[in-house]
């Protein structure tokens, strides 16, 4: 039985509670491609966006559509009472009597959890600054087993492995599934120890490359992520370090025929064009898979049947 | 031999004693009683202990410290015990206790965590010990604070 008011951060998460989550997830996709569904209809779902975002916004929005439901939106802050100096705790009391469940992306770290504190409907985390985004991490998983498997997986996480929220919330979640980790990324953007400590004593087999062809001919997931040209003061050192991690089709010739290749989004020119049309690319259905975990998370703190 | 006294017994007040060494000053700064108050106060570092080597001893007369100020010093000095003394008699010894949680006590080392801005939220942690040392990891943000807590101290 789920019993998860909020949706914060994914160390609140057992794994029977993710298990639940991505059970949901499987039973709703059918809903997601299109077929109808009044699961969800009579509620409201307030979407707070502090800041931009494409998927999580429009991908939240169809899955409480698709179900049946309504959503209300504050997106740009400069028409919203944000701009007059409400604090977020105010429009979380305000907008907590309006609406059914409230999505909410801030800049500040600790946002969600503060606005779930004040809020009585539940607060579903859609990022807060560099901190948490719980429902990228669902979507992950959930897109690794329904085309790789959660078991025993080996997987790359690749790029940005130090200032990327997304990897570290998925490194964490999988071990609870027992993974072996392969790390590789650039000098400067390492994964901090405190963190790789952290998934060895949760029993993690963590192991760090610097090449990418070291890592594809046993992966099962190579998991890509954006290296951002803000991290490098030095423009030549980014169009160095941006180079050399980048997948091409040429590249995979030694992958095994079940690998795949995942990414968050936006890509800017880490994964070449020509790996679309590949058996490895999973990352335009991993971004499809938003639809029926946000379901599935909607559905389940909004107590439907 | 006779015992030597290196600061003399108080009358009444508190003495915080089994403090690590070195951090009688750190007490004194969580205390915020310098300046703030005329009571005597007396540090003594480095003080040879049979238990711990060696020990600050802080000794404030005129004043009883309240529990709340006791959890603010186990932050830095978690072996400390407190001595409420009476008429020259310790009348009250406990050490201090760790508590799970700390409000509004501390600033979180995150200048982008929401307690760090004008939300009307206190600063909240959760504490934890890992052999001698203590570590803070913040409700909000999940930061963790694990040295030089002092210097965090709101």
């Amino acid at each position: 039985m789920f019993t998860k008011k909020h949706i914060i951060s994914m160390r609140d998460f057992s794994r029977a509670e993710i298990d639940a989550i991505l059970k949901k997830a499987e039973e709703l996709e059918s809903f997601a491609k299109g077929k109808k569904s009044d699961l969800l209809a009579g509620k409201i779902l307030a979407l707070l966006f502090y800041e931009s975002s494409t998927r999580t916004r429009l991908s939240f929005e169809t899955a409480m559509k698709r179900l049946g439901g309504e959503t209300v939106n504050m997106i740009s802050t400069e028409t919203s009472s944000a701009s007059k100096g409400e604090t977020l705790a105010d429009t979380i009391r305000v907008v907590s009597e309006y609406a059914d469940a409230i999505v909410l992306r801030h800049s500040k770290e600790g946002s969600a959890r503060m606005a779930a504190e004040i809020s009585n409907i539940p607060v579903i985390n859609a990022g807060d600054g560099a901190g948490h985004h719980p429902t990228q991490t669902l979507l992950d998983l959930y897109t690794i087993k329904r085309e790789s498997h959660l078991e025993n997986l080996d997987i790359a996480l690749i790029g940005d492995l130090k200032y990327g929220r997304t990897v570290h919330s998925l490194a964490y979640a999988l071990s609870l599934y027992g993974a072996k980790i392969s790390l590789v990324s650039p000098e400067q953007l390492k994964m901090p120890d405190e963190i790789k400590g952290d998934l060895r004593k949760r029993g993690v087999d963590v192991s760090e490359a610097t090449k990418l062809e070291d890592v594809i001919p046993n992966a099962d997931v190579l998991y890509m992520t954006r290296i951002q040209k803000e991290r490098f003061p030095d423009p030549s050192e980014y169009q160095k370090v941006a180079g050399t991690y980048r997948i091409s089709a040429e590249l995979l010739k030694d992958a095994r025929d079940d690998m795949i290749i995942m990414h968050p989004l936006p890509r800017v020119n880490e994964i070449d064009a020509d790996v679309d049309a590949t058996k490895h690319a999973r990352y335009f259905q991993q971004a499809f898979y938003g639809v029926p975990v946000r379901m599935a998370v909607m559905s389940l703190v909004l107590g439907a049947r | 031999m006779k015992k030597e006294l290196r600061v003399r017994p108080i009358k009444n007040g508190t003495v915080i004693d089994h403090i690590a060494a070195g951090q009688a000053l750190n007490v004194l700064k969580i205390l915020g009683i310098i300046g703030q108050t005329d009571a005597v106060i007396s540090a003594v570092t480095n003080v040879p202990s049979q238990a711990m080597g060696t020990k600050d001893i802080v000794k404030v007369e005129g004043r009883e410290l309240a529990p709340h100020e006791v959890d603010k010093i186990a932050l830095i000095a978690p072996s400390a015990t407190i001595n409420i003394v009476r008429e020259y008699k310790v009348k009250e010894k406990h050490k201090v206790a760790l508590p799970s949680v700390i409000e509004g006590l501390v600033r979180c080392a995150n200048p982008n965590c929401i307690s760090n801005t004008n939300e009307p939220v206190a600063s909240r942690f959760i504490i934890s010990k890992h052999g001698k040392s203590v570590c803070l990891r913040c409700v909000y943000c999940e930061r963790i604070i694990s040295e030089n807590i002092a210097e965090h101290l709101l």
